[in-house]
């Protein structure tokens, strides 16, 4: 039997199975069929990377046509991240959901719906028929959608859902449009179509279909401004499902935007300035969002429109030069970004993961109500910490390489003597730059103010750290991302078959054997390591010096103040007052406040609740403009069962009148015609 | 390797110059210029106390901002002269390790849970992150000077032709200058000897700091000053041989600490919550740089 043929068997073998197990075995069934998925996959994705494409032709049936199934090394990278992610988010989820034993038709959908988001979304990176691949992207979307709402007895729940629902199936009409207008042209479901279809029409016409295919898997991907669906799905979703989202889910976006660049052959210069500023936006705003926010995991959330953004820098620089002819800013660019889609899945995931454990322990996502956690929950602080360096694109970890490579493929630009494209460069660089500087204010706000410090709320059970169940995958992340910090060289050697896809379009012609910045990689992996061999040594020597040296413990300076309470600390709100006060310009944000007056004065407060200012441009006021246009009809809908009966008569009347009538008038002009 | 060792040396004495300046435009005779060493030596030697608030962050902040600024020192060049680290956008590397110690500072600053320290930690997080756009405008416009991208290359082919040039090399040492001032919180920016709490930002930072972790923090700080001073040196080396950019270094480096004391002593603080425009403008410094760049590459023909 054909692999094909047996992951499609284990994907059906869940639905048998799980229903029908204990609450416990629902569970490991479904770590079991998503390693068994992720293996039988990986096999094939590893041979793609080493050079070795995949092709199975499937007969298919009438409507559908042939089904191609290829694999090259593009699908075969994604692969690898996705079935990594899962992996360790059943992992995770399996001690998660530890805590939802009760609900058990609740689980037994919830672990399926996960083994068929893994199973469509390694389909669509395969699937190359446009029917099939649609009907792949809709399952993943139904199924997410299940994934998202299973705290469906909370209202806000099911809201993010259904904007969930609404929004990947906005995306899902831009894909439909797309491949209806090619196969309409073409007269074909393969996706070579697209090629051909680049080929004969012109580039303006092919530019648009990108564009049509772009603003479609923008949506899934959070560009900004087809944002707003993430910061709702992602907090309310368990913490597995919100790590699988972020990590993996929204970069099939940027899977299909690449496969996209792959397959239409048309004007790449206009496509990457239009991409490289559409990324700068969305990297910008999505961290100057993520900053301001309360809620741990919708502070990710936002942070994960950052990482789509510089992702799509790296995609923007790519094209540029492949449209220039510049083989090494291709590179770099493409590079960059299929690395930190790779790293982003890694460190996000721990993250949410670490969020999750956060949210177990305290029954809370609001971060101004936790602190001091880092000595009740010693790993996951550690672990969160690491991650947090990693998302800051700082050395030695996993983040900075792919920044660097990014960076370095603007360097690469300025050598060009464009001025439009040394002015892109350096907007690039400057958000780049911010980026970095704003990642930091962010991530050091969300750590210190729930893992340092002292504790603000008092819980009504202490917080315990999480079981070694759910510590376990997020070590593993960390140590994967350690391991790219260190040996980048090791980890571009992967990427370079998916690389040579993007150097094989016309206007190069060289297929490099080595990638070029491989030593340049290899530098930076060793800087890496002798910043943490000092780092060590360093401590050593304080340690040894200062063993012998007398120690007390005592309170914090409070300028002579010995019982500072922990009222006292700098909130997380004030910690970013001063960036919210600047960015004010930009921020949305509903304050309430009352003051302090009277002579007998009662308890002041003040609130803030940061919101979306393009989603309440660009959804809310078109969305209250068609609710008060469609609110004037609102007086047909008076509830009187006589009216609506009323109505039917006079849609029944109508319906046989007006063919009636028209007959009527068409004899009448007939008759005076005569005349 | 020879600017490592000699960015090692002019850290020892550059403080000591700043206070010795300062002194004298005081109208005091003030102390010799290795006394701030001998402050840290005994910093080094003495025992701590820790607030019982803090966590491991806080011991293990101190060494890795201190790990941080050596690793940074050796990517820095010396003229013609490779550090011991040099590779293609060394610079990025060494903007982002600086950022590791900076989070560690910041972090810990949080871990003590005092309000001061939160306040400074705020500020800091605020005015460095918008001094980063600046430095990489800057180094992208010498990157496209030169045609390289690493540290050494482009000080090595920086060779001042042209009178527009020259502009940019004192505007580059204006930008560079400010920056070290942001990222070793000195004046205009922060008053380092200031004495309420609430007006510091690096000082309040490193409040519950004492002992061997204060004397590896006010020894950073000489170590970042000597740093700058030395890429400051850097623009005026070219390739000149190492008998001229010995004297070079130490003269640029005792220049720059007697302009950061004359600075310090003839100018105020900023107010506090214009700081953060202020250092965002200097971007638009760096963007001057990049159109006379464009200027001497004749591109706006």
């Amino acid at each position: 039997m054909s692999i094909v043929g047996q992951f499609i068997l284990l994907v059906l073998s869940a639905f048998i199975l799980i229903p029908v197990m204990s609450a416990r075995w629902k569970g490991i069934i479904t770590v079991c069929i998503v390693s068994l998925l992720a293996i039988l996959s990986s096999v094939l994705a590893f041979q793609s990377l080493s050079g070795t494409t995949y092709e199975y032709l499937f007969r298919g049936s009438l409507v559908t046509g042939v089904i191609p199934v290829r694999m090259d090394a593009l699908s075969g990278w994604f692969i690898l991240i996705i079935n990594f992610t899962f992996i360790t988010g059943a992992f995770y989820g399996l001690h998660y959901m530890k805590a939802y034993r009760e609900q058990k038709t609740n689980l037994s959908l919830h672990w399926i719906s996960l083994i068929l988001v893994q199973a469509s979304l390694i389909g669509i990176c395969v699937l190359q028929n446009f029917f099939v691949f649609l009907i792949a992207w809709e399952i993943m979307a139904l199924s997410s959608f299940i994934l998202i709402i299973f705290e469906y007895q909370k209202r806000e729940t099911l809201n993010a859902g259904i904007n969930f629902l609404i929004q990947s199936h906005i995306c899902i009409l831009f894909l439909t449009l797309g491949f209806i207008w090619v196969s309409m042209k073409m007269n074909a479901y393969d996706f070579t179509a697209i090629t051909a279809f680049s080929s004969t029409y012109s580039l303006l016409t092919s530019a648009s279909l990108f564009l049509c295919f772009f603003f479609g898997f923008a949506i899934k991907s959070g560009f900004v401004p087809f944002h707003t669906w993430l910061p709702y799905a992602h907090p309310v979703a368990p913490a597995h499902v919100s790590g699988i989202m972020s990590g993996v889910i929204i970069k099939i976006g940027i899977y299909g935007i690449l496969r996209m660049l792959l397959l239409i052959k048309t004007d790449y210069l206009i496509l990457g300035y239009i991409i490289l500023f559409i990324s700068i936006v969305s990297g910008l705003y999505g961290v100057m969002l993520a900053i301001i926010q309360h809620n741990i995991k919708k502070l990710l959330a936002y942070h994960s429109i950052e990482n789509i953004g510089i992702i799509g820098i790296g995609i923007g620089l790519g094209c540029i030069g492949i449209g220039k002819g510049n083989q090494l800013l291709t590179l770099l660019g493409f590079a960059g970004a299929l690395l930190h889609t790779l790293n982003h899945s890694l460190f996000k995931s721990v993250l949410f993961y670490g969020a999750g454990n956060v949210y177990q322990a305290t029954h809370s996502t609001d971060i101004e109500r936790m602190g001091g956690l880092s000595k009740k929950m010693p790993h996951t602080a550690f672990l969160f910490l690491i991650a947090a360096l990693a998302i800051c694109g700082l050395p030695p970890f996993n983040g900075f390489v792919s920044e660097f490579l990014i960076y370095n493929g603007m360097f690469t630009g300025l050598q060009s003597a464009d001025k439009v494209l040394l002015n892109a460069i350096v907007c690039g660089l400057f958000g780049l730059g911010l980026i970095g500087g704003l990642a930091m204010l962010c991530f050091t706000k969300a750590y210190g103010a729930i893992f340092l410090g002292t504790a603000r709320h008092q819980f009504p059970d202490a917080p315990k750290e999480a079981g070694m169940g759910k510590l376990i995958p997020m070590y593993a992340g960390v140590m994967v991302m350690l391991a790219i910090g260190i040996f980048p060289q090791y980890f571009i050697v992967a990427i370079s078959k998916p690389l040579q896809l993007f150097t094989l379009i016309p206007g190069h012609t060289v297929v490099p054997g080595k990638l070029p910045f491989a030593d340049t990689l290899s530098m930076v992996g060793l800087c890496a390591l002798v910043f943490l061999g000092l780092t060590g040594l360093i401590y050593f020597i304080r340690k040894k010096i200062t063993s012998d040296k007398p120690q007390y413990i005592n309170a914090t300076w409070a300028c002579g103040y010995v019982v500072p309470t922990s009222k006292m600390q700098y909130t997380a709100s004030s910690f970013t007052r001063a960036y919210r006060k600047l960015a004010e310009p930009f921020l949305s944000i509903h304050k309430k406040k009352t003051d302090i007056s009277g002579i007998f004065p009662v308890n002041g407060g003040q609130e803030t609740h940061p919101y979306d200012k393009i989603e309440e441009w660009l959804i809310d006021v078109p969305l209250n403009m068609l609710k008060s246009f469609i609110g004037k009809f609102s007086f047909l809908q008076n509830g009187n069962l006589q009216f609506y009966i009323l109505y039917g008569m006079v849609f029944i009347t109508l319906v046989l009148g007006i063919p009636y009538v028209f007959e009527y008038i068409q004899s009448l002009i007939k008759f005076l015609n005569t005349l | 390797m020879i600017s490592f060792v000699l960015i090692i040396l002019a850290s020892l004495f550059f403080t000591g110059i700043i206070i010795r300046t300062k002194s004298i435009t005081s109208g005091r005779k003030g102390p010799g210029i290795f006394q701030p060493m001998q402050d840290i030596l005994r910093l080094l030697k003495k025992g701590a106390v820790y607030s019982k608030t803090t966590s491991f962050i806080f011991q293990i902040a101190p060494s890795i901002y201190f790990a941080s600024v050596i690793t940074a020192i050796m990517v820095i060049p010396l003229g013609a002269y490779k550090g011991i680290i040099s590779f293609e956008g060394d610079f990025v590397f060494f903007a982002y390790v600086l950022g590791v110690g900076k989070f560690f500072n910041i972090i810990s600053a949080l871990d003590t849970g005092s309000s001061f320290e939160g306040m400074g930690a705020s500020r800091e997080a605020l005015f460095s992150m918008f001094a980063e756009p600046a430095f990489f405008i800057l180094m992208g416009s010498l990157a496209l000077l030169t045609g390289h991208s690493s540290f050494q290359q482009i000080f090595n082919s920086l060779h001042f032709g042209s009178s527009i040039s020259y502009v940019l090399g004192i505007l580059a040492t204006f930008v560079l200058t400010i920056i070290t001032m942001v990222e070793n919180s000195r004046m205009p920016f922060d008053d380092p000897k200031t004495h309420l709490e609430l007006t510091m930002v690096h000082e309040v930072m490193i409040l519950d700091n004492n002992g061997f972790d204060l004397g590896l923090i006010f020894y950073t700080t000489s170590l970042k000053f000597a740093m700058y001073g030395c890429l400051i040196a850097n623009l005026f080396m070219g390739d000149f041989p190492l008998y001229l950019t010995i004297p070079i270094f130490f003269g640029m480096q005792i220049l720059f600490a007697m302009a950061i004391g004359l600075l310090e002593s003839f100018t105020a603080r900023f107010r506090m919550n214009h700081n953060a425009q202020y250092i965002l403008a200097l971007s638009s410094v760096s963007l001057l740089i990049f159109l006379g760049v464009l200027l001497i590459l004749g591109l706006f023909n």
